[in-house]
């Protein structure tokens, strides 16, 4: 058996995780074609290359049917309840910068903070008869930053992309999205609240908790971990 | 847990006879749907229900949340059929989503009694505790009561301005949101400088960018004008402020509680009608045989989460076990009966006071046999 690695299927995060990895002696990479999402791994032996969809890590680290895996820590806070106990952070890998943060129209002059933001929101729900709706696909970690800070009279809707277009689409008042520059929220005259940022988030290598290991693996975690630097 | 699962069986024998109890003191039995229109929850609670309740959907209906509890189908029901007075009981599961601890069960029995009846408010109260507090007698549980309308009458006689009234109202059942406001209207923190550079600005649209969103230009240029009153609004005066934090501090036994209220209520003429709302109602739980003397009294008990209650409120807790769920809750919700009656033309609303028993725990606890 060996030590399964889950690192995202496609784009910059799968070529930013394979040079982490190969800075450190491990060279990871795609077995055959660039469509087959088989991995190879060289330069250790024991460790399975496993290609995933970064939104999926967590769920596979939870269950234990990955042993590693890279993926963005904003994915593991809204996914995993409770995720110190179910995950470890091994290290940060020092790309995938993203914040997670609330945005309003720049033409709410009136809305700098989260106060503004909630008084807005029961005029809005007076006047419109139903609740500001804030587009996000961050759900848990909106609702407890929301309770936390004491805004009510907003609802959350669904958005799994093209997030900043909800408002001027008129599906959503506002939006709750990861920005790494900031510049597509004000492409699309948006701005960041003073006090709204949730989460810092950026790529990271996550052990399970769950997933068991023999004695064999054991030993190739101990030498992977120590080949990385992070023992 | 500390102590074994008890068996389902013992369990719905208990509530069978919790429920029972009820029915003697002249409760009708009713049934609620498991299911429950999400639609009304999310009016009433907002997204915060999504982190307690379980929503599911499909797509004739749209989004469906398992029952977390009866108190709101059970005011549908009597809001748009039931003559009055009324008293009900049920007994039945309701789903409680668990996000922070694993060994809270999400789902369990709860058996209410639930009364209708505005003639004799303190009474019902007590009758509602009485019934509740005999019902669970034999676990030696400790009682805690409270009454969110002290709280929400010194708001209401506050000297200041409607719409400061109507904000702190507003976040009355969100203790550190309600607080930062009240420091806010008092004058206690400098202005924000966002806040200042717009209300002194002779353009505040002037970077402001296309309109974009259902939020229009009126509705920004309406909340300018009303933070513009707001600035011209004189602070609360901090004696004010202070009696609210003497009101909330109040944590005594019964009597003692009513006595430093009703010195409060000397400088604070306000609450006195609630106030006096409170002595009756010790009045008549005394009448039921129950000893006042040593009955708690904590003036916020109930603000963090039993957020439909705007009156008295109770719950009967296992001593030096904070990590178990009380056992029993209850408390006074005529709010909620004029917010739902609203849907079915009864905006008046009816007096309403009621409370449930969680028979697991009582099962638990080894008070059935």
């Amino acid at each position: 058996m060996s030590i399964k690695l889950g690192v995202p299927s496609k784009g910059r995060l799968m070529e930013k995780t394979f040079d982490w990895f190969r800075a450190r002696g491990v060279v990871l990479g795609r077995a055959g074609s660039d469509r087959e999402y088989a991995g190879k791994v060289e330069g250790i032996e024991g460790v399975e290359l496993v290609l995933l969809s970064a939104g999926e890590i967590p769920r596979e680290l939870t269950e234990g049917r990955i042993h590693l895996g890279v993926t963005g820590t904003d994915l593991v806070r809204e996914k995993l309840g409770h995720w110190e106990q179910r995950v470890e952070e091994m290290a940060e890998l020092g790309f995938g910068h993203a914040d997670l943060i609330i945005a309003v129209p720049q033409a709410w002059v009136d809305v700098d903070c989260l106060d503004d933001l909630d008084a807005a929101a029961a005029a809005f729900r007076r006047h419109h008869g139903f609740r500001l709706r804030i587009a996000t696909k961050y759900h848990r970690l909106v609702r407890e930053f929301l309770k936390e800070n004491g805004v009510a009279d907003y609802q959350l809707v669904d958005s799994q992309g093209a997030t900043e277009g909800t408002v001027k689409n008129e599906t959503a008042e506002a939006v709750a999205d990861i920005t790494s520059t900031g510049e597509t929220l004000r492409a699309n005259h948006l701005k960041i609240l003073s006090d709204g940022l949730m989460l810092k988030s950026q790529a990271t290598l996550f052990r399970s908790r769950a997933a068991a290991m023999d004695d064999e693996e054991r030993a190739v975690m101990t030498a992977l971990v120590a080949r990385l630097g992070l023992d | 847990m500390a102590n074994r699962t008890p068996e389902k069986a013992q369990v719905k024998a208990c509530a069978a006879a919790l429920r029972e109890g009820f029915e003697a003191a002249g409760a009708v039995p009713v049934e609620a749907p498991v299911l429950l229109s999400a639609s009304a929850l999310l009016d009433l609670y907002g997204e915060d229900i999504r982190a307690r309740a379980y929503t599911t959907s499909d797509i004739l209906r749209g989004e469906q949340m398992l029952r977390p509890d009866f108190t709101v189908p059970v005011v549908q029901m009597h809001m748009a059929q039931g003559a009055e007075p009324a008293r009900y009981t049920y007994a039945g599961e309701v789903f409680r989503r668990q996000e922070e601890d694993e060994a809270r069960a999400n789902e369990y029995l709860q058996v209410g009694f639930e009364i209708f009846d505005g003639t004799d408010p303190a009474a019902a109260d007590a009758e509602v505790f009485a019934r509740v507090q005999s019902a669970v007698a034999p676990l030696n549980l400790k009682a805690t009561t409270g009454d969110i309308g002290i709280l929400m009458a010194a708001v209401e006689g506050l000297e200041t301005s409607e719409a400061r009234k109507a904000a702190l109202w507003r976040h009355i059942w969100r203790p550190a949101r309600f607080r930062a406001l009240l420091e806010r209207y008092a004058g206690r923190h400098p202005v924000p400088v966002a806040r200042k550079v717009l209300l002194t600005s002779d353009d505040p649209f002037r970077n402001a960018g296309p309109e974009i969103g259902m939020r229009s230009r009126d509705e920004v240029a309406a909340r300018i004008e009303a933070l513009r009153a707001d600035a011209a609004t004189p602070p609360i005066p901090n004696s004010d402020v202070m009696l609210i934090e003497a009101i909330l501090k109040v944590r005594e036994t019964l009597p003692f509680a009513l006595e430093q209220l009703r010195d409060i209520a000397v400088d604070m003429p306000a609450i006195l009608q609630a106030v006096e709302r409170l002595a009756r109602r010790m009045d008549a739980i005394a009448a039921h045989g129950i000893d006042v003397q040593a009955l708690e009294f904590e003036a916020a008990f109930g603000r963090t989460h039993m957020e439909y209650y705007d009156g008295f409120v109770f719950g009967f807790v296992v001593e030096g076990r904070p990590d178990l769920p009380p056992v029993a809750t209850g408390g006074r919700y005529d709010a909620l009966t004029r917010v739902l009656g609203r849907a079915e033309g009864r905006p008046e609303g009816i007096p309403a006071v009621g409370g449930v028993i969680r028979p697991g725990m009582v099962v638990e606890l080894g008070g059935w046999a």
